[in-house]
């Protein structure tokens, strides 16, 4: 159900943002990264954010069916973040003519939350499975979602704005309308999508962990 | 096709690669998984036939005299 929606209304969105929006008056016809690259950025955060709630919640109940769920969110942050990197080092390629800038404090913040998050699953498998495992991951993800309002207000706040900035209060650099309705549709694709990868993740690693149970007592 | 549709293609090709990878890795863990079910279940079969099969009568010792 989920990776139906998830399909329809990115395929929808996709197909708005090629065929019915309109060119963006300075960027042109690349602004048309935005729809799929925002998206995904923010899916990455919704997902690290997804992390640290169930890891908050492991260390409230101490229940360890959440440790798997946190560690499922960032997995799934981990590869929405892979694929912000990447679309976003091509609209920057297309737009400034380099596919990196190191003078950019919010891609830079990016990389280091993503390096932050990446280096999750160094502590977690340098460590063996059971409850001080689950907390330390626990603590772990939830330190990051620190580094996450940094990252996003760090948009708003740099000195160069090379970085485009949407939503703001200033009428004439929104967006109008029909992107605002195809930025809409694209991102509630992409929640389906990692919602729909995060249910099937989660399902793969609970089977696993269940035949791995099941080997020990038959063994 | 101009230089910035060819990036703007690019950008959404990557994501669709990249969902397709996720989707190819998942179905050779999926058969991973079936098959490690599958060996449990034999495993199981195994051990239920060995604890059906009747146990044999243990020798009596002749008594002496």
């Amino acid at each position: 159900m989920l990776a139906a929606a998830a399909a329809g209304l990115l395929l929808l969105g996709i197909s708005l943002a090629f065929y019915w929006v309109p060119d963006a008056p300075i960027e042109g016809f690349r602004q048309r990264i935005f729809y799929i690259h925002v998206p995904i950025a923010l899916t990455a955060y919704a997902c690290f954010f997804w992390a640290a709630w169930k890891a908050l919640r492991l260390l409230w109940t101490r229940d360890q069916r959440y440790d798997l769920e946190s560690y499922t969110a960032v997995h799934m942050g981990v590869i929405f973040g892979i694929l912000t990197l990447v679309t976003g080092s091509i609209w920057a390629r297309t737009s400034w003519g380099v596919w990196w800038t190191w003078s950019e404090r919010q891609l830079v913040l990016f990389l280091v939350l993503f390096l932050f998050y990446s280096a999750y699953f160094m502590l977690r498998f340098s460590v063996d499975p059971g409850p001080r495992r689950a907390n330390m991951s626990a603590v772990y993800a939830l330190f990051g979602v620190v580094l996450i309002p940094v990252s996003f207000l760090a948009i708003r706040l740099a000195d160069e704005l090379i970085h485009p900035v949407v939503f703001t209060r200033d009428v004439n650099s929104n967006l109008v309308g029909s992107q605002l309705l195809t930025f809409g549709i694209c991102f509630a694709g992409m929640l389906a999508l990692a919602a729909s990868l995060y249910t099937n993740e989660l399902t793969g690693k609970r089977l696993d962990e269940r035949l791995s149970e099941l080997r020990e007592a038959l063994s | 096709m101009t230089s910035a549709e060819k990036y703007v293609t690019a950008a959404y090709l990557v994501v669709l690669a990249v969902v397709l990878a996720y989707i190819v890795i998942y179905a050779f863990k999926l058969s991973r998984l079936e098959r490690e079910v599958a060996e449990l279940a034999e495993l199981a079969r195994r051990r239920r036939e060995t604890q059906s099969e009747p146990e044999p009568e243990p020798e009596r010792e002749e008594v002496a005299g």
